[in-house]
């Protein structure tokens, strides 16, 4: 049988994968599927840690659906602000959006 | 313990393929230029996420998982891509000048995940099996919906998606 560090092993590595898109993508919409990658890495934990846990213990599964409704809830709203800005400004590059920037 | 020598199972040998498969779709999202390309990675990856749900008995959550993940979100980003779509943002360059910073933190994130892990004593634990007659979707159903299991917290995720999806319809609205 599959030990439960493969599948920490696996959602480590879509973890760090995610948090590279964030990090290096200079497209607003690329950055948000690096976030959807990175809460699809909690969403393996969760449902290992129930599978090798307790298994009465739904708390995982439950969890993790939970997370797919905040992930849904971020998708709608984050892309409403990418094309809400890219009418105003005309971009969706995330560095030309310095309004902010001193 | 000298006769530990075994052959992969079948499960393990699916394991492989899929995580692999995840992974390399995965690293295709971050890097492609292209942002449909990048999407319709998104895609493979969430299918392979769907079967490592399905490795792990969680048979609801890899439908949902195809449903919600694959049928909505990913095809929401396609239509964003679509809508915010112009020559520039196909020629430019697919990563900023401080990608290779992010890759170190990337490399450094993973590797003291892995270390943190493999110091737990309950990292390569094996899986029980499953009890004869486990009716695990209903035993999912009553924790969601009975008020000693979590149903504030469903309740509460259901007041997030409404306020998020009319802010979002609030957000995209043009004016004029």
């Amino acid at each position: 049988m599959i030990p439960l560090s493969w599948y920490l092993i696996l959602a480590a590595g879509l973890f760090s994968i995610g948090l590279f898109g964030v990090l290096a993508r200079r497209n607003a919409v690329a950055i948000l599927l690096g976030v959807e990658l990175m809460l699809n890495a909690v969403n393996i934990n969760l449902v290992a840690f129930w599978r090798y846990g307790d298994i009465s213990m739904m708390a995982g599964q439950v969890f993790a659906i939970i997370v797919f409704a905040v992930a849904a809830a971020e998708v709608a709203v984050g892309l409403a602000l990418v094309i809400s800005v890219y009418r105003r400004r005309n971009t969706v590059v995330a560095e030309d959006l310095d309004l902010l920037k001193w | 313990m000298e006769k530990e020598f075994n052959y992969m199972t079948g499960t393990q040998i699916i394991f492989l393929i899929v995580g692999a498969v995840t992974l390399i779709a995965a690293l295709m999202v971050v890097t492609v230029r292209n942002l449909v390309h990048a999407a319709l990675w998104l895609v493979a990856t969430l299918f392979g996420v769907a079967i490592v749900y399905t490795l792990l008995n969680a048979g609801f959550l890899a439908v949902v998982q195809v449903v919600v993940y694959i049928g909505a979100i990913a095809i929401l980003f396609i239509f964003a891509v679509m809508l915010t779509r112009r020559q520039a943002a196909d020629t430019g360059a697919a990563l900023n000048s401080n990608w290779w910073a992010g890759a170190l933190m990337a490399v450094l994130t993973f590797a003291g995940l892995a270390y943190l892990l493999q110091t737990w004593s309950g990292f390569s634990k094996q899986s029980a099996a499953i009890p004869s007659g486990f009716d695990a979707i209903g035993q999912l159903g009553t924790a969601l919906t009975s008020p000693q299991g979590y149903v504030l917290p469903f309740e509460v995720a259901s007041v997030l998606l409404l306020a998020a999806l009319v802010g979002a319809v609030y957000l995209a609205f043009n004016k004029k």
